[in-house]
């Protein structure tokens, strides 16, 4: 779980607009400068990277409100997935 | 400078092949959401789409003819044969090289584009048709319409995606207006699903998984669609000199760009085009009784427009009738703002406004009255018709009632 873990956070830092430094799981997603298609871009590079579908509406609130959040999720994501393979 | 009147609709959309059965729909709530037929949805998690319903191209083409048409092209024919019937002009005899055909499609002819790419990419096909490239250009549809009717004046083709059909008319009704041209073929026309498509729009994860319902809480997005209308226009002059049935007046056409994000819709461009058209029609906002809405259905669409009534209009915000049509055919992109007219030109001439439908109850961030779920009887002399397109490309259309 290290590996997705490490691999989110490099994806989220490719888009960070306000670099403060190295990301932290605490970090609010909302702070970063991500606009609306630098979120459809991360949720798309992060599904590519894992090989799994993240749902997500952009019209519903983005559901992951901080870094460790989103990489929670996409660990839960990964797990579910090589459970079921 | 010219009077520009409507003397011919014609539409090929999700609710009805003609516009007396489109408008019927309308009228009546009726919505053209239905699972996809028209291409293969196995891997796509798309399950409603407004796709046009029964249109036989046979029963429109011979098979000669059909080679040179995608489906993008056959609706822009018929809907152009509805609407120069209905005129009752001719374009054989000098009038068409006096008159315009300004067709825009947001991406042209998709069907042809999707089934060569499979052959190419998926069957490795060792040949193609031969048409592939004059059947998918976006001008095809207005190269179509100028070879079936012999128009021979200014013809092209606009595309600024969701706005393309309105800035069509728009560019038709200046040129109309100014003398440059007597007469305009104008609208748009689109045939956008299929299976690479509508992957492609599910990948910006703006799509609903239910239905379209513009301006209600709990909305979840846009519905795609495809279709399309033409207006006829011509000046008022020569309308009466000829005796034509005057179906409506275009007064004003107001364009903006955002120039910022490339999607995300701005409130700042959208009182600027519509601020714009009102100025270019010398209408003061407090003149205008409609609205019909971009009104895709995304939470960021519905909730910026709101707020851009609100800077336009002010307090007479509240007094606008504010119709979605998207909310029963769907977005059909360049076709959308064609369909949209032919929706406005109705009910200013028939004095009923078309329902938003699938409304559930309002949104905090959407507080006007958007005439929900059900058609209503209102006289009504000016209106607004909105495209705010991807792209941050805005156009509006001014519209009045003709009286006589």
């Amino acid at each position: 779980m290290v590996d997705v873990a490490k691999g989110v956070i490099e994806l989220v830092s490719g888009k960070v607009r306000n670099k403060q430094g190295p990301l932290k799981m605490s970090d609010a997603l909302e702070n970063l400068g991500l606009e609306s298609l630098d979120v459809l871009e991360l949720t798309f590079a992060i599904e590519e990277k894992f090989n799994i579908e993240i749902p997500f509406n952009a019209n519903t609130e983005f559901d992951f409100k901080t870094v460790g959040e989103l990489v929670h999720a996409v660990e839960g994501l990964v797990a579910k997935k090589t459970a079921s393979a | 400078m010219n009077r520009v009147v409507i003397t011919g609709l014609g539409t090929v959309s999700p609710v009805g092949l003609s516009t007396q059965s489109y408008w019927a729909a309308l009228t009546a709530g009726r919505s053209g959401f239905a699972a996809p037929t028209i291409f293969d949805a196995e891997r796509l998690n798309t399950r409603v789409v407004a796709e046009v319903k029964g249109f036989v191209p046979a029963d429109h083409f011979d098979a000669r003819q059909i080679g040179f048409l995608d489906r993008v092209s056959q609706f822009a024919v018929v809907a152009a044969r509805e609407a120069v019937a209905q005129s009752g002009l001719s374009f054989r005899d000098g009038l068409g090289e006096r008159t315009a055909a300004i067709v825009g499609s947001g991406i042209g002819g998709q069907t042809t584009q999707d089934d060569n790419f499979k052959r190419i990419y998926a069957e490795n096909a060792v040949r193609v048709h031969p048409l592939i490239i004059p059947r998918t250009m976006p001008n095809a549809p207005a190269s179509q319409i100028s070879m079936f009717f012999g128009i021979k004046g200014p013809t092209y083709a606009v595309s600024t995606a969701c706005a393309s059909a309105t800035h069509s008319i728009g560019q038709a009704f200046h040129l109309v207006r100014a003398g440059a041209v007597t007469c305009a073929v104008a609208g748009g026309s689109e045939a956008q699903l299929t299976t690479g498509t509508v992957k492609a729009w599910e990948a910006m994860r703006i799509l609903a998984p239910d239905t379209c319902r513009p301006f209600s809480r709990e909305r979840k997005g846009m519905v795609l669609g495809e279709g399309a209308a033409i207006l006829v226009l011509e000046p008022l002059d020569h309308a009466v000199a000829r005796g034509a049935a005057i179906l409506g007046e275009i007064v004003g056409f107001g364009m903006s760009a955002d120039a910022g994000d490339l999607t995300a819709p701005d409130p700042d461009g959208m009182v600027r085009a519509m601020a714009a058209a009102l100025a270019d029609a010398g209408l003061v906002p407090d003149a205008i009784d409609h609205i019909n809405a971009h009104g895709t259905g995304t939470t960021a669409n519905d909730a910026t427009e709101t707020a851009a009534l609100h800077k336009t209009f002010g307090a007479h915000a509240a007094r606008l009738a504010i119709s979605s049509t998207k909310s029963m055919v769907g977005h059909a992109l360049g076709a959308a703002g064609a369909l949209e007219a032919v929706a406005v030109v109705m009910a200013l001439r028939d004095g009923v406004i078309p329902p938003t439908m699938n409304y559930l109850g309002p949104d905090p961030a959407c507080d006007l009255d958007y005439v929900p779920n059900e058609a209503r009887r209102q006289p009504i002399a000016t209106a607004l018709s909105n495209s705010f397109a991807f792209g941050g490309l805005n156009a509006v259309l001014a519209f009045r009632r003709f009286d006589g």
